[in-house]
């Protein structure tokens, strides 16, 4: 404030006028309003000019990284299609919505992707499943989590090999039986010290065989055409 | 008014380290060094606001009304964050998809509040952008080291990833320390952390004290 006034006092008069009615103006109640008023329309440019410039580079990194894990559950020999452009919206039973991507090779189904989701030992589990058009899955990855660093966060494909362990399972695995890990009777390892986490991923995994089950017609695209949204139930069986 | 950069810059990097001598910031220390990389990661971003933050604030000094100082003070730092989350999530994907949660939390980080409060409101724009590298050095500092210990005692290996998150040129930095080794689970886990800072404080007092008492011998002139 110092500053303003030695300039003002060097300056000639109508200058000066002018900055004694701005310090007039800096006394009264309405200045920090007005100053707060246009920091906050200056940030709010800031922010508009900035989302404008960096929305397209963030969407290509978003469009990447669905890329990048789809191709991880579905083996890119396999189609010779664009799968972020061939989808088929769904709705889960929670009322959320979802997108499956199909994969065709030569206009032929042969293979589809979906998340699925479950509760772990600390928060949900979202994952993506790739399932082949006989059912038999291609991969499970893990999208996101909040397990334990160290014991459940080993369901992450970079973390260990456990999650390949459902690499090539058979569609017969989905009658509840043998899609199940050891603790609980069933014939999958389970990670140790995190129990609750495999058992989730692994569930979770048989819900998603078995809604593949009921709707592979519509995933695969035999009965709805491309991009028609149709209602569905991932059923949780504890 | 003389201003001594020296001064300042010993201040922000050791004397008035923001996590060490002000015991400010302890959240994103606590939550993001998990290896030394996310923590250098954790480091540039805080600094990169702390820097834009203390430059504005001393730019617009004078015109500020001390009434609302303090709200301008977080519009100004929570545009900056949300600039600098924007600018990472499109350039560094990687990095932001680590750091993407902790981000945000830069705006309730009341370190860079306290230097614009502290320091940057009342100094020339040069100083508050020396305090603002100094203080965000030695913040990154106190990250990397954190995130050092925790990740070689936790599982062996220091700057994991250097690479993928902050870029090619980096690759350099990683390096496996203990091979086969099967990892300390606890300082991976958010108690270990609390540990290791524990011992990085007591250092830091246990020097400052070895150094204050061989001082008072030869020249008692550095208070």
């Amino acid at each position: 404030m110092a500053d303003h006034h030695s300039d003002s006092r060097n300056n000639p008069d109508p200058d000066r006028r002018q900055e004694s009615r701005f310090a007039g103006f800096k006394r009264s109640m309405l200045y920090p309003t007005f100053l707060l008023g246009l920091f906050a329309t200056v940030s709010a440019g800031l922010l508009v000019s900035g989302n404008i410039l960096t929305k397209d580079a963030i969407a290509e990194r978003e469009r990447e990284d669905l890329q990048a894990l789809l191709a991880e559950v579905i083996p890119g020999e396999l189609y010779d299609n664009n799968l972020l452009e061939s989808t088929v919206a769904f709705t889960h039973s929670n009322g959320e919505q979802a997108t499956a991507y199909r994969a065709t090779r030569e206009g032929e189904p042969v293979a589809v992707a979906f998340p699925i989701s479950g509760m772990g030992y600390s928060g949900l589990i979202s994952m993506l499943v790739g399932i082949d058009h006989n059912g038999k899955i291609l991969g499970v990855r893990v999208i996101s989590h909040t397990e334990t660093p160290g014991l459940g966060d080993k369901i992450e494909a970079r973390r260990s090999d456990w999650i390949f362990g459902f690499d090539g399972l058979p569609k017969d695995s989905s009658d509840n039986t043998s899609l199940k890990i050891k603790g609980d009777g069933g014939t999958f390892d389970q990670l140790t010290g995190a129990t609750i986490t495999s058992r989730t991923v692994v569930s979770t995994v048989r819900d998603g065989l078995m809604f593949f089950d009921k709707t592979s017609d519509v995933l695969l695209g035999h009965t709805v055409r491309d991009n028609a949204t149709f209602h569905a139930d991932i059923d949780h069986e504890e | 008014m003389e201003t001594r950069y020296s001064t300042i810059i010993r201040d922000g990097i050791w004397n008035n380290n923001v996590a060490l001598g002000q015991m400010l910031a302890l959240c994103p220390l606590l939550a993001v060094t998990g290896t030394a990389t996310s923590g250098l990661g954790m480091g540039l971003a805080t600094t990169s606001v702390l820097l834009g933050s203390s430059l504005i604030v001393s730019l617009f000094r004078n015109i500020i009304a001390p009434e609302v100082r303090l709200p301008i003070f977080v519009l100004i730092i929570a545009s900056l964050v949300t600039l600098v989350g924007m600018v990472m999530n499109a350039w560094v994907h990687e990095l932001y998809k680590v750091l993407g949660l902790f981000i945000p939390l830069i705006v309730t980080n009341c370190a860079i509040l306290g230097r614009a409060e502290a320091f940057a409101s009342k100094n020339r724009a040069l100083p508050a952008v020396v305090d603002a590298l100094a203080m965000g050095a030695g913040f990154t500092l106190i990250l990397v080291l954190l995130g050092g210990v925790r990740e070689i005692i936790g599982s062996g290996t220091l700057f994991a990833n250097a690479s993928l998150l902050l870029g090619e040129s980096l690759s350099f930095l990683e390096m496996t320390l203990i091979h086969d080794y099967a990892g300390f689970l606890l300082f991976v886990l958010p108690p270990g952390a609390f540990i290791a800072l524990g011992f990085i404080m007591a250092g830091k007092r246990w020097i400052d004290a070895r150094h204050t008492s061989g001082l008072t011998l030869p020249a008692a002139s550095d208070s």
